[in-house]
């Protein structure tokens, strides 16, 4: 749906006050941010690249694990809507000491921020924080689980690329039993109609993979054959505490994204990385940075959307004529 | 729900507002048109048309959403969002004497939020109000340069702009009982 072909004077809005996971969203609601991120890119390419929606509102950056991308992603949407914020990195806070997360979050409620955006390395952390605060929370990734705003921004980025996003064939490829990246995208897309292939080591294969609503196979030949956009996954080495595959440089022979391979996929597809790369491991670098590759779009994309989020969940008032 | 302007009333008021804007206008290539979503920027397109029929020359016009700005968004917890739109002006504005186009003026809140919208893009020479409506009511000192049809209204009552691009039909009407 176009802005053009919004309504006038409509109100849409996203039922929940939090922002969890993609499960539970509905198309409509999707569409709705994903529409909303599109009217926020507009705001990168002004001289003054703020706006003063959310002028007074308080938004803490609560990240139990390391992160660059999707904190500074955040930082940037939050600041560009005018909103003051705070940033922990648990390395530097008192969870070092011994505080659990629940006291954290109780004490930094008692200084009343609005919005809360919480990367942690269990799943569902964020669920917690939502139950036991009065503040709005954004998931920004919990363990295994969810990474809801990374899904939306790819969602936004392969419909800027494609138009529409029904009818696509997808391929996942990497390491999904790890891949929180991987959960959420495989909502999102299965909600707005692609079609998933997804590829793996058998051994990176999550369990019930079925139940996701994809085809599931080892050969990435057979998953990028006629894909419309390709989406590779970092092999996520810190999580790994078994042998999941021999070495790197033979999960690169057996599943990396080669140049031959990516000519496998549609003469225009596009090839897709959440982010950080491991360059000759996943991915070769020639196809990283080919003319296909829209990984640095992402990131740019990823702002948009994150304001999109903070936007619809921190927003409120009637639409009222003047 | 009294009809106070019909299509073709609003057809020559437009017509009308265009040949003010001419008259009053010496530079041509200094002027832009800036409309105000939603219901602005037809009407910005329509005088842009209409003063290059009347004038010969050719206004650039751009479409300004203004909800990132406005001043009731965050004053309820929680509630439906209005639904954010593009904002596309396509030129600088540097320099240039504006005209912002919107369908009503009443509380002057809009055309607050839009000068704050405008002025982030850069900065204009001037800043000319066209409104094909005033009803009155301001709540801020805003004044239009430009105006189609003062219309005096009570609080209660709501002005509905229709127009053809967005509604499939020009009129405006005054609809009575609005909860105030």
């Amino acid at each position: 749906m176009t802005a053009e072909a919004l309504p006038v004077a409509g109100t849409r809005s996203l039922r929940g006050r939090h922002l969890l996971g993609i499960q539970g969203l509905t198309q409509e609601e999707i569409l709705l941010i994903l529409d909303t991120a599109d009217a926020m890119k507009e705001i990168a390419s002004r001289p003054i690249k703020k706006v003063p929606t959310l002028r007074g509102r308080t938004v803490v950056n609560l990240f139990f694990e390391p992160s660059t991308r999707t904190r500074t992603s955040f930082e940037v949407a939050e600041k560009r809507l005018s909103a003051d914020t705070l940033s922990i990195a648990t390395a530097v806070s008192s969870v070092v000491k011994g505080e659990t997360l629940v006291d954290t979050v109780l004490n930094l409620e008692a200084m009343s921020p609005d919005i809360i955006v919480m990367r942690h390395s269990s799943s569902g952390a964020a669920h917690l924080v939502a139950r036991i605060g009065r503040s709005h929370v954004v998931n920004a990734g919990d363990g295994l689980h969810e990474h809801p705003t990374q899904a939306l921004l790819d969602a936004f980025t392969i419909r800027e690329h494609k138009g529409t996003i029904a009818g696509l064939k997808v391929a996942i490829v990497g390491d999904l039993f790890h891949s929180r990246v991987f959960r959420s995208n495989a909502i999102l897309l299965d909600t707005l109609g692609a079609e998933v292939h997804v590829c793996a080591p058998a051994t990176l294969l999550p369990p019930a993979i079925g139940r996701f609503g994809v085809r599931a196979t080892t050969r990435i030949e057979e998953a990028v054959d006629g894909a419309d956009v390709v989406m590779m996954l970092r092999i996520q080495q810190e999580r790994m505490h078994g042998h999941f595959f021999p070495n790197t440089r033979e999960y690169f022979e057996e599943f990396g994204l080669t140049p031959e391979r990516a000519k496998l996929a549609k003469a225009d597809a596009i090839i897709m990385h959440p982010g950080p790369m491991n360059r000759g491991v996943e991915i070769a670098s020639e196809v990283a940075d080919g003319p296909y590759s829209v990984i640095l779009e992402q990131v740019a994309n990823g702002v948009a959307v994150r304001m999109a989020v903070l936007y619809l969940l921190a927003g409120g008032g009637e639409e009222q004529a003047a | 729900m009294p009809i106070v302007m019909d299509a073709e009333r609003v057809g020559r008021t437009l017509m009308r507002i265009a040949h003010e804007i001419v008259e009053r206008t010496r530079a041509f290539d200094e002027l832009a048109l800036v409309g105000v979503r939603a219901r602005g920027v037809p009407i910005a397109r329509r005088l842009a048309q209409n003063i290059a029929s009347i004038a010969g020359h050719e206004i650039p016009t751009g479409a300004l959403d203004i909800t990132l700005y406005r001043d009731d968004l965050m004053r309820q917890p929680v509630g439906p969002q209005p639904v954010v739109r593009k904002t596309e002006i396509p030129f600088s504005i540097d320099d240039r004497r504006i005209l912002l186009v919107d369908d009503v003026l009443y509380t002057g809140r809009t055309v607050r939020a839009a000068l704050d919208a405008l002025i982030d893009f850069g900065r204009p020479r001037s800043i000319q109000l066209v409104v094909l409506v005033d009803r009155g009511h301001r709540e801020l000192p805003i004044k239009a340069d430009y105006v189609g049809k003062n219309l005096p209204t009570s609080p209660r009552q709501s002005v509905q702009v229709r127009l053809a691009e967005v509604d499939g039909r020009d009129e405006v009407s005054i609809e009575e009982e609005v909860a105030v």
